[in-house]
């Protein structure tokens, strides 16, 4: 074991941080997109079917597919992360799009109706009612999404994106458990901190009712 | 409190091609209180909704202070006008001296303000001051509905709207809750519109009772001329109400 760390331990803190990086980025970026627009989605509700629809069709695509199809792609083709960022966030969209929507959705008729009442803007009510009576849905959404991401991450490897994967696919290819095992404990482990971090977190903001 | 005047002069609204409310025409003087019965879909909540354009007629006007409604900047007429509902609509992420300082929040008034006038209405509506820390869902019903009766006056509204305030509570509150809002409309003097089921609580609350049915004022009348009023619609209600159960 401790052979075992002493070779690959530097390459595994890089791959890991490269893992982090990339999946830090497209969440990033997925939640700059899915956060407005599940908004916005909210306020034009003859939109939220096929908006929805459309994230849910990317979520299908087999993610070796996706990283393939991304590739003749230009500007996105050019370097390997940036075109898994960009696959990785598709990824995320769905997740946080939906609990979005479904989060200020299901907040009670009345509380809506008391907000525009009171004479809130539609801003206002954003942020003083819907948002925070929706976070931890929404953040539930966060949730599925980044566990997703640090999954489809390690697939990412077989474009040269880095990451965990790059320990799994060399050790696939040379038949080595103890390479496949040093991408995917560290893998798992990411998903289960996250997991376990976010589910912290969306605790916190459950409003009791 | 400077209190206004409601008017709804041949107020029409439809929905999908249904009538909701045909040709309505009522004044409703500044600083009385005015109970609108009648029975459910009759279209006594859609009118109310309307003073404060949570509806828009299909047809006619609704003048608040002698100015029309649709003409009117909405968020700042909003401001203006309380409005209490069955469910209380309680912001449950909030205290309740955020939810009953909400007016004063978005008016931009002080923090030292708010939390000030947010005992003082408390204080008005039979609370004490310990609730003020407490969330909607440590209070029980009846205490909920006194923090939404307390919301609705912190912006010393010059109309205070309330459809069915007290419908979901247990009588003994509901006597309660009736007795705190006689005492509070007598004082303030603000004009009130109530939308209830309950005649006994129109006639205790209102000055006056104006019956709907399928859209129609089929009777406007004084609280104290129900009773043995010759209307014949308002003589069916009244009826209905005191029914005796025969053993």
């Amino acid at each position: 074991m401790n052979v075992f760390l002493q070779r690959y331990g530097a390459q595994i803190a890089r791959l890991t941080f490269e893992h982090i990086w990339l999946t830090a980025s497209a969440m990033l970026f997925a939640c700059a997109i899915a956060l407005p627009l599940g908004v916005l989605l909210t306020r034009r509700q003859t939109l939220a079917k096929p908006v929805i629809g459309v994230a849910n069709v990317l979520q299908t695509i087999p993610s070796l597919a996706m990283f393939g199809l991304l590739l003749p792609v230009p500007f996105l083709g050019e370097r390997a992360a940036r075109l898994a960022i960009v696959a990785l966030t598709a990824y995320a969209l769905l997740p946080i799009l939906r609990n979005t929507y479904a989060g200020i959705n299901s907040i009670d008729p009345a509380v809506i109706d008391v907000a525009n009442a009171l004479g809130m803007t539609g801003w206002q009510r954003l942020r003083k009612v819907e948002l925070p009576m929706a976070a931890s849905v929404i953040l539930a959404g966060l949730r599925t999404a980044t566990v997703t991401c640090v999954g489809v991450a390690t697939i990412a490897a077989a474009i040269g994106a880095g990451g965990l994967g790059e320990l799994i696919f060399r050790g696939v290819a040379s038949v080595d458990n103890g390479l496949v095992l040093a991408g995917a404990v560290p893998a798992a482990l990411l998903a289960l901190i996250a997991d376990g971090l976010l589910g912290i977190a969306e605790k916190r903001l459950v409003v009791r009712r | 409190m400077a209190t206004h005047g409601v008017e709804f002069a041949d107020v029409s609204f439809t929905v999908s091609g249904r009538p909701v409310l045909r040709g309505v025409s009522l004044r409703v003087e500044a600083g009385t209180t005015t109970a609108l019965l009648g029975r459910s879909g009759s279209g006594k909540t859609t009118l109310l909704r309307m003073v404060n354009a949570l509806e828009k007629p299909t047809s006619g006007h609704v003048l608040v202070g002698g100015r029309d409604v649709a003409a009117e900047d909405v968020i700042a007429l909003r401001r203006g006008i309380g409005y209490v509902i069955q469910e209380t609509g309680l912001f449950p992420h909030m205290t309740v001296e955020r939810n009953v300082g909400m007016a004063l929040e978005l008016a931009g008034r002080s923090r030292e303000e708010i939390q000030s006038r947010a005992k003082e209405l408390l204080q008005m509506v039979g609370l004490s001051e310990d609730a003020l820390k407490r969330y909607p869902w440590q209070l029980s019903g009846g205490q909920r509905q006194r923090v939404g009766v307390a919301r609705a006056l912190a912006n010393e509204p010059k109309v205070l709207l309330m459809d069915e305030p007290f419908g979901a509570l247990d009588p003994l509150t509901r006597a309660e809750m009736q007795t705190m809002l006689r005492d509070l409309l007598r004082r303030a003097r603000v004009t009130t519109l109530i939308v209830t089921h309950d005649l006994e609580e129109a006639l205790y609350l209102a000055d006056r009772v104006v019956l709907l049915e399928n859209g129609v004022v089929v009777a406007d009348l004084a609280s104290g001329e129900v009773r043995d009023s010759a209307n014949e619609a308002m003589r069916t209600y009244v009826a209905a109400t005191h029914r005796e159960v025969s053993a």
